[in-house]
């Protein structure tokens, strides 16, 4: 007992002080990565910790924009008719070595063939390892735009397409599509231990998986042979952290030297700490209150115009986003092309939303309910206050609306079945193209599956979501998202409602960071000064 | 004590089986489904959810979802966790350790500081000492412990820089998750010395915060029975016959006493291993309680009805070594 106490009280006297950074970056993540593969998951803080570290893509986004550069494909062709698309893949690309995996090979087409198959291809010894869902490829519909790959030669590959699909190579540097080693496969294969592919993964990063302590850290070193050149960090450390403010308290003690979640609440006392550097950018995001334009009254657009001119969404900046957000007139984010900065504007206006419903047959207004996002994203950090204010904006001009919420999971559910009236919801974009946002929340093919939340099946809209697909140019298909973002402001599915600004807090001594639109952390440039 | 520990396993089977009939039907009644939760915003086909559902082996009928859950549990086989796809018996192993240490160390506060000062206050009824250390125990006891965690971190963490924040061992440590107990593990870390003394640091404040109401539970309960006991026959027959003070009140009063706070104990020690998940959130702590409750947020059925199950298991454990201490300390019962 004497010696119990005898080594407490070394302790709290003793240095307290970290012990001593060797050329080691931790990350503060805010959540435990769920698998090692990013092919089956959805989840933003398994994609920091597997796809962004250890693996590559075919394409890659430029740091920072969400343009696409090559990465393990040097270069590609695509067929007249934009069915055929040849990758000509990088030569002298190795794959990390470690204690239990020797390569014996350099990356070639087999592991662009094993990434793909396995998530395509039911009989693939590997589709089920794991569970073999594939949430993300499926999603993206790759399943069913992917018809046949064809190695051609080891460093050619063919992607023949069932159809016209534009945003095919920017979907191929998603974190879904990363390349995985069918050397290692078979290796595990002939060992009878599958699932190890996905826990103790291999890949070609710049970072090498060491290990992972089950919701504590997981551990990364540099890999020597990276294609790019080793990283100038010796050891990453992701500490996982899940509480907002006990993040910046480690932030301010130096145990660790990154956030990438960042509280609202915490922001000034960042900017006041000489220890703190802040980043920003505006976000790829959406925060929208979405019409179920199947229910009454709802269907009646001069209803929809009344409502958006009686929500004052300037006020919501400043109480809910506190400032660091800008207000929304359009579904896509000013930050991705195609964008259409001269939509016409609905301004707060009482009278003429008063004028509008009594147009519309409701002059003394009705009830309905609000639907308030349970949970704080980025697009919306809370959704009750904002459900609070849109509540007393609506009474104004006679409307009465009682606020309703749902944990997340009955939230999910019960949109999909489409019982909501009113209801809080947003995005953040996974590739940077137009469609990721209007094809995904707004046409006719997105009212099943509930990821259009207002229903809205506009055939106008949905016949040009699918052309824009259809079309190569870039020019052309911008000029086609600034038409249906006209439709969307003369239709009014939802009231868009703000895009964030999100932030990225460091120790001053980072160098190198750049912040990604896609909020992913890729922490290969980073260097200590 | 044989015939105690048979009772006992005889009751935990058809304790078990109801814990699993509650995990298993309370989670399914709860609205909110695994699949759509897995792909949020994103939306889902009907095609992709069936092929998803079958996958998961959740479009059969919920009773035979049931019994082949049963049948498997009797086997160890748990089923598999819907998020990280791993088997629910190695995820609860991996994190198990981690709430034990955290658990045994906040027991271990509560009961070393917690006893003595139940002692103290019993023998020093209606002094200022008594009332001070009964009002310290209820504001411990009503201590909200969310807020509680973060004052201990800004003072000792951040203010006096005494303590880390959070975590199990600064990230600068290597350490090999052979056993999953850091102290242990630390300690064949080439750093040894060094990463122990971290990991040690790193479980003072969370254990403190745990420890604080099973603490002060003890102390009050430790009062209590200890004044009960006081007022006896024999403790009067024990002054009477001019026995010390120390021994009329640890020996014959003081083992007394215990019979109650060992059960309060007991309890407790069943709540800190499950129910921790307000210090493991504002700690990082890795432990059981913040995995079922991430669990129940995502909906992953197998690890709610799987994780139950193991953790009543343990509880059931716990109660059973309860009973045989109450055994041990009461000889009156080791007769009967």
């Amino acid at each position: 007992m004497k010696y119990f106490f005898g080594i407490i009280t070394l302790c709290v006297l003793a240095a307290c002080t970290p012990a001593k950074n060797k050329g080691t970056f931790v990350f503060c993540a805010e959540g435990s990565p769920s698998i090692f593969n990013p092919q089956l998951a959805t989840d933003g803080a398994t994609f920091n910790a597997s796809s962004q570290p250890i693996y590559n893509r075919l394409i890659a986004f430029k740091p920072g924009t969400t343009e696409v550069k090559p990465s393990l494909a040097e270069s590609w062709d695509i067929s007249d008719d934009g069915l055929e698309y040849s990758f000509y893949l990088r030569r002298g690309v190795k794959f990390h070595q470690t204690k239990d995996f020797t390569p014996s090979r350099e990356f070639n087409a087999d592991d662009v063939l094993f990434t793909f198959n396995r998530q395509r291809d039911e009989a693939h010894p590997y589709h089920l390892v794991s569970g073999g869902t594939y949430e993300y490829f499926k999603s993206m519909e790759m399943d069913k735009i992917i018809k046949d790959i064809i190695k051609v030669d080891n460093y050619t590959v063919k992607f023949i397409l069932s159809r016209k699909e534009a945003p095919f190579i920017a979907n191929l540097a998603m974190d879904f599509a990363s390349i995985l080693s069918k050397e290692y496969a078979d290796q595990l294969e002939a060992s009878g231990s599958k699932d190890k592919i996905d826990n103790e993964p291999i890949g070609t990063g710049p970072f090498v998986f060491k290990r992972y302590i089950k919701d504590t850290l997981v551990r990364y070193e540099s890999h020597k042979n990276y294609f790019e050149g080793p990283s100038k960090i010796k050891k990453l450390v992701f500490a996982i952290t899940p509480d907002a403010n006990v993040r910046f308290q480690k932030l301010k003690t130096g145990e660790c030297h990154f956030v990438g979640q960042t509280s609202p609440t915490d922001l000034e006392g960042m900017r006041a700490h000489k220890k703190i550097k802040l980043l920003q950018r505006p976000g790829m995001n959406v925060g929208y209150l979405a019409f179920n334009t199947q229910k009454i009254p709802f269907k009646k657009l001069l209803v929809r115009r009344a409502i958006y001119h009686a929500l004052n969404r300037k006020s919501y900046i400043e109480a809910i986003y506190l400032g660091y957000a800008s207000v929304a007139e359009s579904p896509l984010p000013p930050v991705i092309w195609g964008y259409h900065s001269g939509l016409r504007k609905y301004e707060y206006n009482i009278k003429k939303a008063k004028a509008l419903l009594k147009k519309a047959g409701y002059p003394k207004g009705f009830e309905t309910t609000l639907w308030t996002l349970p949970i704080t994203r980025p697009y919306n950090p809370n959704g009750k206050k904002m459900g609070e204010l849109m509540q007393s904006d609506l009474a104004r001009v006679g409307i009465k609306v009682n606020l309703v919420t749902y944990d997340w999971p009955t939230y999910l559910a019960k949109i999909n079945k489409g019982e909501h009236d009113l209801v809080q919801l947003g995005w953040t974009g996974d590739n940077g193209d137009p469609d990721n946002f209007l094809g995904v929340l707004l046409s006719c093919a997105a009212v099943e599956p509930g990821s259009n939340a207002a229903r809205w099946c506009n055939n106008k809209f949905s016949a040009l979501i699918i052309k824009a697909k259809q079309v190569s140019n870039v020019g052309q298909r911008s000029k086609i998202y600034k038409e249906l973002q006209v439709i969307f402001k003369r239709e009014l599915p939802w009231v868009p409602i703000a895009h964030s600004i999100t932030f990225k807090a460091m120790r001053s001594n980072v160098y190198g960071y750049i912040q990604s639109p896609l909020g992913t952390e890729n922490f290969y440039p980073i260097e200590f000064k | 004590m044989f015939k105690i520990v048979a009772q006992r396993i005889l009751i935990a089977i058809p304790t078990l089986i109801g814990v699993s009939i509650l995990a298993f039907s309370l989670i399914r009644l709860v609205p909110g489904d695994p699949i759509l939760l897995l792909l949020g915003e994103r939306g889902v086909s009907k095609e992709m959810y069936i092929d998803i559902q079958q996958k998961l082996g959740l479009d059969k009928p919920v009773i035979e979802q049931y019994f082949y859950f049963l049948s498997n549990a009797a086997k160890g086989d748990f089923g598999v966790s819907i998020v990280s796809k791993k088997p629910v018996f190695d995820e609860f192993i991996s994190r198990f350790p981690a709430t034990v240490e955290l658990g045994f160390l906040a027991m271990f506060w509560s009961i070393i500081i917690g006893i003595p000062l139940g002692v103290v206050a019993a023998i020093k009824r209606k002094t200022f000492f008594d009332y001070f250390l009964m009002s310290g125990a209820l504001v411990g006891y009503s201590m909200p412990i969310f807020w509680w965690g973060l004052m201990l971190i800004l003072v000792f963490s951040v203010g006096l820089g005494w303590t880390p924040v959070s975590g199990r061992i600064s990230p600068f440590f290597d350490v090999d998750p052979v056993t999953g107990f850091m102290l242990i593990d630390s300690l064949k870390s080439p750093e040894g010395w060094g990463a122990f003394v971290s990991s040690l640091k790193h479980l003072i404040l969370p254990s403190v915060v745990l420890g604080t109401i099973p603490m002060a539970a003890i102390a009050r309960m430790t009062r209590s029975g200890l004044l009960e006991v006081l007022k006896k026959d024999y403790i009067r027959t024990a002054k009477a016959k001019g026995l010390s003070f120390y021994t009329i009140v640890i020996k014959h009063a003081f083992r007394n006493a215990l019979i109650p706070v060992v059960t309060v104990i007991g309890l407790m020690f069943g709540t800190i291993l499950t129910g921790a998940i307000l210090t493991e959130t504002i700690f990082a702590w890795p432990g059981i309680g913040r995995w079922i409750v991430a669990s129940v947020t995502s909906r992953d059925y197998p690890v709610i009805q799987g994780g139950v199950m193991l953790i009543a298991f343990v509880v059931i454990f716990v109660n059973m070594i309860v009973d045989l201490l109450y055994v041990w300390i009461d000889p009156k019962l080791r007769d009967s």
